[in-house]
C-alpha cells in the first residue's frame, strides 16, 4: 500500500499500566509488515513523533478514572472513524475498578503521602461507558496475535476471528489437567474467555478472568458449587472481582455473593 | 524346544521387568512410544522410553468433578483407570495446520501441510478406549470420505492394551458393553497381576515385541488369575447406564424439563467434549498475512457447547445452554446411534470426573426416564 | 430413503478439505445484495470431471476469510459452469461480494443429497421457495425445462420480502413459456407491484393439487417451510412426498466436523435435501 493510502492509525492511553501497548511492541517481526499497511499517527509509547488527527483506527488502552480522562475521550472518539478499546482497564474499568466498592478516598489517603495532589474520580469505568466503541478486545495484557488479527480484519474487510467460548477449551487443547478437578483450586476458566492460551492453569494456578467474562457464563452454578465445597464465600468475592470484576457478569455474581453473605 | 516367538492369539507370561525390553524392541522398530505417565498430579499420556516413566505405584480417585492420585501399596505399573486425555491428543491432534495458500501473479498456490506424523504405540490402552479410537475410525476412515490426517496418524499404530483390574468410581464400560475386558483391537495386552504380566497376543506385530523377554505360555492358573482380576473391576462398578430404551428415550424426551435443570448447573464450559475420547468435532481457523495474499487453514478441537459452533446466518441455532446440553447429550446417546451404528458413549466417565461442577450424565438419563414420555 | 449422491473418485484420492481454484467467469447482479457468480475450476480436468446434481451445493473458500456453504443454482446439464446465488451478508459472503470477473474462489464439492428428480419423473411438482430459498430449486427447474415432458404439472409458489427482491425476474416468462406454472407473493407491495401479497404458504390456495401424483419441493425460511408443511398435509399430500432442504453451519462439508448436525443427520451428508417423514420428530423443535 502506498504510503498516502495507508489508513492512519493512533494509540492512546488512559488509565493503564502500558501493559497492552507494550504487547502490541511485542509483535516485532510483525510489527513491520503493519507499518507496511498502516501509518502509525500517534503513539507515544512507540515514537515522539506525532501525526494530527482524525485517525482511521484508534486503539484505546486504560480506563476512565479522572475527570480530564473523560474530557479526553470525548476528544478521542471525535477524531477517531473505528474506536477499539483494547485490554482489561478500558473494556472493563481494570484492577483499578477496585475502588468501586470502596471509599477512594480512604485509598488516597493509605497510600499517597501528599493526598491533596490526587485527582481522582469515585469509580474507575470502562471507556463503553463515556463513547461509542466499536470493538472491545479483552485482556490483561491483550494477546498480542488477537490485536494482530483485529487489524488484519479491518485491513483485508473481515469480521476478526476471536474465540468467544471459555478458557477450558484452550486450557484442554494444550493438555492441561483441570486444576479445580485436581486439587479444588477455585479458576475462573469456566466463566471466561478464552485469549490467553489458557496460561495460569499451567502453571497449576487458577484463572484470574483476564479476558473477562465468556459468551454464556453460569457465575450461579459455578459460585455455587464452589461454596458447597468449601472455598469460602469472601475469597469467591475476591477472585470475581479481579482485573476483569467490573465487567457485568462477574461485578453482578461478586455483588449477589455479597449481599447473600450470612 | 520353544519357539522364539508366541503365535497370535496365544497368552503368555513375561516379568514385570521385561516390559522394558517390550518397551526397546518397539522402539528398534521405529515407534514412538506414548502413554500414562504422571504430571501435575495426574496421569495423563506423553512420550515414553523406560517403562519407569509409568505411573508406577499410583493409583486414582475419581469422583464426579474430582481426581486425586494416591499411593498403592504394591508397586504396580497400571492400577489407575483412565485419565484426563485420551489418544484422540493424537489420533486427532488438537490444533492441525490442513493448508496454506499463496497468492502469486494471479494464481494460488495451494500446499498441503507436511505434518511430521511418528509411527506410535500406544502403551497402555484399555477396553472402553479401543471402542473410542473404533469409533473415530467410523467417522473419519469408513465414510464416503476419509480424512487423510486421521488415517495416516491411525493406520501404522501399535496398540499394546491393558485390561483393567480395578475401575473408578465414575466408570460404567460394563452398561456400555465396551469392557473391562478388551476382546480385541490390541497388538499385545497385559494384564497385570501382583508378580507378572499375563499377556494375549492379538497379532504378528505384537508376537514381534515379545522377542527375547524370555516369556513362557501362560498356565492355567495365570489365565485364571487374570480372569479374575478383571472381572473384579467388572464387579467393583459402581456407576451403570441403562441403555435398552435408546436412542428413542432422548428422542421422545426433547422437551423434558430436565434440560432446563440441568441448564442451571452446566457451565457451557465444554469440558466434557474435550475430554471425552469420541468427541470428534472441530473448527477451521483461517489467518492471513495483512493484505490476505498468503492465507492458512487449520483445525481446532472445537465443541458443540460453543456458542457459533452452530451459528447460521441471522444467529445461533442453539443460543441457550439447555440446548446445548441436549445436543451434546442427544448426539451422544441416541443420534450417534442412527449415525454410526454405535453409541457415542464408551463408559469411560472422563466427562463425569472432568466436569468442574460434577454433572454425571448417567444421573441425567435416569432423570428424564424417571419422568419420561415413552 | 436414499437420495442418489453422485460421487467421484477423485474425492476418495486427495484430502477432502483441500480447496480447488476456480475463476468468476460472470458476475450476474439478481436483487439488493444478491449476485450470481458463474465459476470455472482452473485446472481442465477438474471442470471435465465436475458433475452435480440439482440441490447440492459447494463449499466456496477465500484465503484469510474462510469458507462457506453455497446451494448450486445452475444447470447441471451445464456441469462446467457451476452458478452460485449468493446473499453477501456474511463476513466470506461480502468478501466475495467484493471480488471481479477474473478472480479466483476456492471451490470444493459439490456435497449433499440432491432433489429426488428421479422420483418425480410423471409427477406433478409443486417447487415452494422463500427468499434466497429458489436459488437451490433453480437447478431443478432448468432441469425440467430440458425434459419438461418427462413431468407433469410443474407449479413454482415462490416469495420474496418485496417485489425487489424477486431473483431470477429476467428468467421467469422463459421459465413460464417452457411450461412451468409460477405464482409469485411478496411479503410487502410497492406502488408498481400488482401479484399477490402474502406469504409462500398461501399460495396453495391459488392451486390445486392431486396428492397421489405430487412432491413438494421446499426451501426457505424455516418457519416458511414448516407452513409449506401444514399445507402441503392439509391437502394429504403423504409424508413421504415432500422434501426439505436445510440449513446448518458448516465446516467441512464432509461429516468430519460435527457442526451441521440436526437430530440423526448430518446436513452435510443426508441433506441438505431431506424427506420430511424421515425428519419430522426434529423438524421445528425449538433451539434444536
Amino acid at each position: 500500500m502506498s504510503p498516502e493510502t495507508r489508513p492512519k492509525l493512533a494509540v492512546y492511553k488512559f488509565s493503564s499500566c502500558d501493559g497492552c501497548q507494550l504487547a502490541i511492541l511485542s509483535l516485532e517481526d510483525e510489527l513491520l509488515s503493519l507499518v507496511g499497511e498502516v501509518e502509525i499517527a500517534y503513539f507515544l509509547e512507540a515514537r515522539s513523533q506525532t501525526l494530527e488527527g482524525p485517525y482511521d483506527v484508534t486503539l484505546v488502552e486504560g480506563s476512565v478514572s479522572t475527570a480530564e480522562d473523560i474530557e479526553r475521550i470525548h476528544k478521542v472518539r471525535e477524531q477517531s472513524k473505528y474506536l477499539i478499546t483494547i485490554g482489561a482497564c478500558a473494556t472493563a474499568g481494570g484492577i483499578q475498578a477496585l475502588r468501586n466498592w470502596a471509599d477512594v478516598g480512604e485509598f488516597v489517603r493509605a497510600v499517597y503521602a501528599t493526598p491533596a495532589y490526587i485527582n481522582t474520580l469515585e469509580q474507575s469505568t470502562p471507556i463503553s461507558a463515556h463513547v461509542a466503541v466499536d470493538f472491545e478486545l479483552n485482556g490483561c495484557p491483550i494477546n498480542k496475535y488477537q490485536i494482530l488479527e483485529v487489524l488484519t480484519a479491518l485491513l483485508v474487510g473481515r469480521a476478526p476471528h476471536l474465540p468467544r467460548h471459555s478458557v477450558c477449551l484452550e486450557c484442554k487443547r494444550r493438555g492441561t489437567s483441570c486444576v479445580m478437578v485436581l486439587g479444588g483450586i477455585p479458576c475462573l476458566g469456566p466463566l471466561t474467555q478464552a485469549g490467553c492460551g489458557a496460561l495460569c492453569p499451567a502453571y497449576n494456578r487458577g484463572c484470574y478472568g483476564c479476558f473477562g467474562p465468556m459468551e454464556s457464563p453460569n457465575p450461579d452454578s459455578f459460585a455455587g458449587f464452589l461454596l458447597k465445597n468449601g472455598t469460602p464465600r469472601a475469597e469467591l468475592i475476591r477472585m470475581l472481582r479481579g482485573f476483569t470484576g467490573y465487567a457485568e457478569v462477574f461485578r453482578s455474581a461478586g455483588d449477589k455473593l455479597a449481599k447473600t453473605s450470612p | 524346544m520353544k519357539p522364539s516367538l508366541p503365535r497370535v492369539a496365544a497368552s503368555v507370561v513375561v516379568s514385570k521387568a521385561s516390559l522394558q525390553k517390550v518397551f526397546d524392541n518397539m522402539r528398534v522398530s521405529g515407534f514412538s512410544l506414548v502413554g500414562p505417565t504422571v504430571r501435575e498430579g495426574a496421569i495423563v499420556l506423553d512420550e515414553l522410553t523406560q517403562m519407569s516413566e509409568l505411573p508406577v505405584g499410583w493409583s486414582d480417585l475419581q469422583a464426579p468433578g474430582g481426581y486425586r492420585l494416591e499411593r498403592t501399596r504394591e508397586p504396580q505399573y497400571f492400577a489407575y483407570s483412565c485419565g484426563p486425555q485420551s489418544w484422540k491428543k493424537y489420533l486427532l491432534p488438537a490444533r492441525l495446520k490442513l493448508f496454506s495458500v499463496e497468492k502469486e501473479n494471479g494464481n494460488w498456490r495451494v500446499q498441503p501441510a507436511q505434518n511430521l506424523v511418528p509411527r506410535y504405540a500406544f502403551i497402555g490402552v484399555r477396553a472402553c478406549e479401543l471402542s473410542a479410537i473404533a469409533i473415530q475410525d467410523r467417522v473419519f476412515m469408513t465414510g464416503e470420505f476419509r480424512d487423510p490426517h486421521y488415517a495416516r496418524r491411525r493406520e501404522p499404530i501399535f496398540i499394546l492394551a491393558v485390561q483393567c483390574t480395578q475401575s473408578a468410581s465414575t466408570c460404567f464400560c460394563v452398561s456400555m458393553k465396551t469392557g473391562p475386558r478388551a476382546a480385541g483391537g490390541f497388538d499385545l495386552a497385559l494384564t497385570e497381576l501382583p508378580d507378572t504380566f499375563v499377556v494375549e497376543v492379538g497379532s504378528e506385530a505384537g508376537s514381534e515385541m515379545l522377542r527375547d523377554t524370555a516369556w513362557a505360555p501362560a498356565t492355567a492358573f495365570d489365565l485364571g488369575r487374570a480372569t479374575q482380576a478383571c472381572q473384579r473391576a467388572g464387579r467393583e462398578m459402581q456407576r451403570q447406564m441403562r441403555t435398552d430404551d435408546l436412542p428413542g428415550l432422548l428422542y421422545n424426551n426433547l422437551e423434558h424439563p430436565r434440560w432446563d435443570e440441568v441448564a442451571t448447573r452446566c457451565l457451557s464450559c465444554a469440558n466434557c467434549t474435550q475430554v471425552c475420547p469420541t468427541c470428534f468435532c472441530v473448527n477451521v481457523e483461517d489467518h492471513s498475512n495483512l493484505k490476505a495474499t498468503a492465507a492458512e487453514r487449520t483445525r481446532v478441537w472445537d465443541s458443540c457447547f460453543a456458542l457459533d459452533f452452530s451459528h447460521v446466518h441471522g444467529g445461533n441455532i442453539r443460543p441457550t445452554i439447555r440446548s446445548r446440553y441436549r445436543q451434546w447429550l442427544t448426539h451422544k446417546l441416541a443420534s450417534w446411534i442412527d449415525q454410526f451404528g454405535v453409541s457415542g458413549c464408551v463408559g469411560c466417565g472422563r466427562c463425569i470426573t472432568w466436569c468442574p461442577v460434577g454433572i454425571d450424565l448417567t444421573e441425567e438419563v435416569q432423570a428424564i426416564r424417571d419422568k419420561a414420555i415413552k | 430413503m436414499s437420495i442418489a449422491i453422485p460421487t467421484l473418485d477423485r474425492r476418495s484420492m486427495l484430502d477432502p478439505m483441500l480447496p480447488h481454484a476456480a475463476v468468476i467467469q460472470g458476475i450476474n447482479p439478481e436483487a439488493n445484495g444478491i449476485s450470481t457468480f458463474s465459476l470455472e475450476f482452473v485446472d481442465p480436468a477438474e471442470a471435465a470431471a465436475y458433475r452435480f446434481s440439482p440441490g447440492q451445493f459447494n463449499m466456496l473458500y477465500l484465503p484469510g476469510f474462510g469458507e462457506v456453504a453455497i446451494s448450486l443454482s445452475s444447470d447441471p446439464g451445464e456441469p462446467q459452469v457451476l452458478g452460485h446465488t449468493i446473499r453477501c451478508a456474511g463476513s466470506v459472503t461480502r468478501a466475495l461480494g467484493r471480488l471481479r470477473v477474473g478472480d479466483l474462489v476456492g471451490v470444493r464439492g459439490p456435497y449433499g443429497s440432491a432433489w429426488p428428480l428421479e422420483r418425480a419423473q410423471g409427477k406433478n411438482l409443486v417447487l415452494a421457495a422463500g427468499g434466497i430459498g429458489v436459488a437451490p430449486l433453480r437447478p431443478v427447474i432448468l432441469s425440467v425445462l430440458r425434459q419438461r415432458d418427462q413431468y407433469g404439472r410443474v407449479l413454482l409458489l415462490y416469495g420474496a420480502r418485496m417485489p425487489a427482491d424477486l431473483l431470477y425476474h429476467e428468467e421467469i416468462g422463459r421459465w413460464r413459456q417452457g411450461g412451468i406454472e409460477v405464482h409469485i407473493t411478496v411479503d410487502l407491495a410497492d406502488e408498481n407491484w400488482k401479484g399477490q401479497v402474502g406469504v409462500v404458504p398461501q399460495l396453495f390456495y391459488r392451486i390445486r393439487v392431486d396428492p397421489k401424483q405430487t412432491l413438494v419441493m421446499t426451501c426457505g425460511p424455516e418457519i416458511m417451510m414448516r407452513f409449506v408443511i401444514y399445507e402441503a398435509l392439509a391437502r394429504r399430500i403423504p409424508k413421504e412426498s415432500i422434501f426439505i432442504s436445510m440449513e446448518r453451519n458448516m465446516k467441512c462439508a464432509v461429516g468430519f466436523c460435527g457442526h451441521c448436525q440436526f437430530g440423526p443427520t448430518f446436513i452435510c451428508k443426508q441433506g441438505p435435501v431431506l424427506n420430511f417423514a424421515v425428519i419430522e420428530p426434529f423438524f421445528g423443535k425449538e433451539d434444536f
